[in-house]
């Protein structure tokens, strides 16, 4: 190894290090933060005319649109939106209700986790059978029960709210409502995969719980008198945040991929809100062997699923990095 | 071995009560019910139609009758589609996806272990590399992407298979092998770390330093091992590919279980949700089960307790 560490303490070098130099873990996290970048920042500079319908349907990618002088980079949908418009803002959905909800799952997953693993014995046992259990009950059962049960809720609130600004002759609040209300789906969505998608999360830190607590600085602070909570704060989190973080990575894509199957059934994400799912299911609405409107399933398809990979690559070069049982 | 049988089935039974009562409760809590969309809906006739499907009175009333009947081994009948038992629905929507979800779980198994084996006695050359490439992008990219494409490919370009349907071999490769792709990269990658660890143990330099050629010793010795993790994986993998998958079966337009679930909850119909909840979970049980018996059978170390 030519570019080992120079002091001698340390035997192997550190996990960024390894990060860095594995090439397909950093093209991904370029190719990550760019796309972050344009979807969040590009809806800005491009033209109003292309932000909403018009009368140019089906226009094939690289034409001039229909009534403004516009071109439609990757072409119209079946409103006339056009598609490169519509991809920047189901990326804004899809990598917003991935990272949210990844990140709810993991807030829960670490605190179960933690918890489970500190306490040991009863508890633990308990905790972990009670995982067990809603391993054996299939995910999607639960997805969709949340989504139903939260779906009514936000929308009767949000009714609410306008109702209530319209007595009150605030306009702009009672504005506001109207718009939100067919996005509410967005935070329902972030809602319900949050809460499902903690299992594994909460069996991998309890795993790295049950021997961190072991180690003699946590008996120490033991017995210089720190309380539980303080210990699992101060000194097992942060021996933790590696772990966190890598599984993190793995399971945006998850949260990802329950979205946009949800979409693509048509139970997720809903007009005039997108996201990669649902513009993949209108693309494979249109779909027929005689016409053939390819950039229609092309386009997100092919962003999804080099997302997804950038992803999956970047978290495998984590793991690789800073999982105990993964280092050779 | 009887106690261990004894103590398993109960725990299984626990597994199952708890998960049908979970169902049944959370459906029955969500908003909405069976028969909203009962035509000239009135109170009166809300009321019939609960009272016939037995869902009046409280929760606990209801729990309670559906437990008891469930114990009887019946399953009810479906509130949404009328004419028809749970286990009739079951029955007819099963055996496609039973079959479809068998051929993808022997792909998955064999092709998965096959593939991990070869990446990992090529450790670091280009088979490797491309085994596991290959396998990080059969686990991104969705079915429902690749299911349009396989069928855009060899079906429509090629025409070498039908788009979709149900009848022949022909018509079962495309969504085999669409749905099972995620999984073979699953069991490949599950398979390579595995052998990768069990190959640096002492015991294999022991069968290595008394002479055993570098094959035979993997064949004989690691891959007993190795294959324990892999086994552990293929148990709930096998329940999850039997009871169908939505998107293949809509994809390739194909009459299985996948939808129960899902049109089973925007239907509010609990019966027929809690029936494949039952099937799902007796498919896990037995799967797991299985598991641990070809556990005590590969590594005698380990014996059977609950």
């Amino acid at each position: 190894m030519p570019d080992a560490p120079k002091s001698p303490a340390l035997t192997r070098p550190d996990g960024w290090s390894i990060v860095q130099r594995n090439r397909p873990a950093m093209i991904s996290l370029i190719f990550l933060v760019a796309v972050v970048l344009i979807a969040f920042t590009a809806p800005f500079f491009l033209p109003e005319a292309l932000k909403s319908t018009s009368g140019g349907a089906f226009l094939p990618p690289l034409s001039k649109g229909a009534e403004a002088a516009v071109t439609h980079f990757c072409g119209t949908d079946k409103n006339g939106q056009d598609l490169f418009y519509r991809l920047l803002t189901g990326a804004q959905v899809s990598l917003g209700v991935g990272i949210v909800g990844a990140i709810i799952s993991l807030i829960i997953g670490t605190l179960y986790g933690m918890i489970s693993g500190y306490c040991g014995g009863r508890v633990d046992a308990l905790m972990m059978r009670a995982v067990d259990m809603l391993y054996a009950v299939p995910r999607i059962l639960f997805i969709m029960i949340f989504i139903a049960a939260f779906d009514s809720v936000f929308k009767d609130w949000l009714d609410a709210l306008r109702l209530w600004a319209q007595d009150c002759q605030w306009l702009w609040l009672e504005g506001a409502a109207r718009y939100l209300i067919p996005y509410s789906k967005i935070l329902v969505m972030i809602l319900s995969l949050g809460l499902v998608e903690w299992l594994t999360m909460a069996r991998i830190i309890r795993g790295q719980v049950l021997v961190l607590r072991e180690l003699t600085f946590v008996m120490a602070s033991r017995a210089m008198g720190q309380g539980g909570w303080a210990i699992l704060t101060k000194h097992l989190l942060p021996n933790l945040s590696t772990i966190i973080l890598t599984y993190l990575t793995l399971t945006i894509p998850a949260v990802i991929l329950d979205e946009s199957f949800l979409s693509f059934l048509g139970l997720g994400i809903e007009d005039p809100a997108a996201s990669w799912g649902s513009l993949l299911k209108d693309g494979a609405q249109v779909i027929n062997p005689i016409e053939s409107k390819w950039w229609l399933l092309a386009f997100p398809a092919a962003l999804m699923s080099l997302s997804l990979l950038a992803l999956n690559f970047l978290g495998d070069g984590l793991r690789d990095a800073f999982d105990p049982k993964s280092v050779d | 071995m009887l106690n261990f049988l004894l103590r398993r089935l109960l725990s299984s039974l626990i597994v199952l009560f708890f998960a049908v009562s979970l169902t049944f409760l959370l459906t029955r809590l969500l908003p909405g019910g069976p028969f909203d969309r009962e035509k000239g809906g009135s109170e009166k006739v809300e009321q019939a139609l609960l009272e016939k499907y037995q869902l009046n009175g409280t929760l606990w009333q209801q729990y309670t009758s559906y437990l008891h009947d469930l114990a009887r081994l019946d399953l009810r009948v479906s509130t949404k589609y009328r004419d028809w038992t749970v286990a009739e629905i079951l029955a007819q929507k099963m055996p496609s996806s039973l079959k479809l979800g068998g051929i993808a779980f022997v792909i998955a198994s064999t092709l998965g272990v096959v593939l991990g084996c070869l990446a990992a006695m090529r450790k670091d050359t280009p088979v490797d590399w491309a085994a596991m490439v290959g396998a990080i992008v059969a686990i991104s990219i969705p079915s429902f992407i690749t299911g349009p494409f396989l069928v855009a490919v060899f079906a429509l370009w090629l025409r070498w298979l039908p788009v979709g349907g149900w009848g022949g071999v022909t018509h079962l490769i495309l969504p085999a092998l669409c749905l099972s792709a995620p999984y073979v990269a699953y069991v490949a990658r599950l398979m390579r770390n595995s052998l990768l660890d069990v190959l640096k143990s002492d015991f294999l330099r022991t069968a290595k330093a008394k002479g055993l050629a570098a094959p035979q010793a993997l064949v004989r010795h690691a891959l007993k091992v190795a294959i324990l993790p892999v086994v552990t994986y293929l148990g709930p993998l096998a329940a999850h590919l039997l009871t169908g998958s939505m998107i293949v079966e809509s994809v390739f337009n194909i009459s299985g279980a996948g939808s129960v679930f899902v049109n089973a909850i925007q239907n509010r119909d609990a019966f027929l949700l809690c029936g494949a909840v039952v099937i799902y979970c007796s498919l896990l049980i037995v799967f797991n089960f299985i598991v641990d018996l070809l556990y005590s059978v590969l590594d005698k170390r380990i014996r059977l307790y609950a």
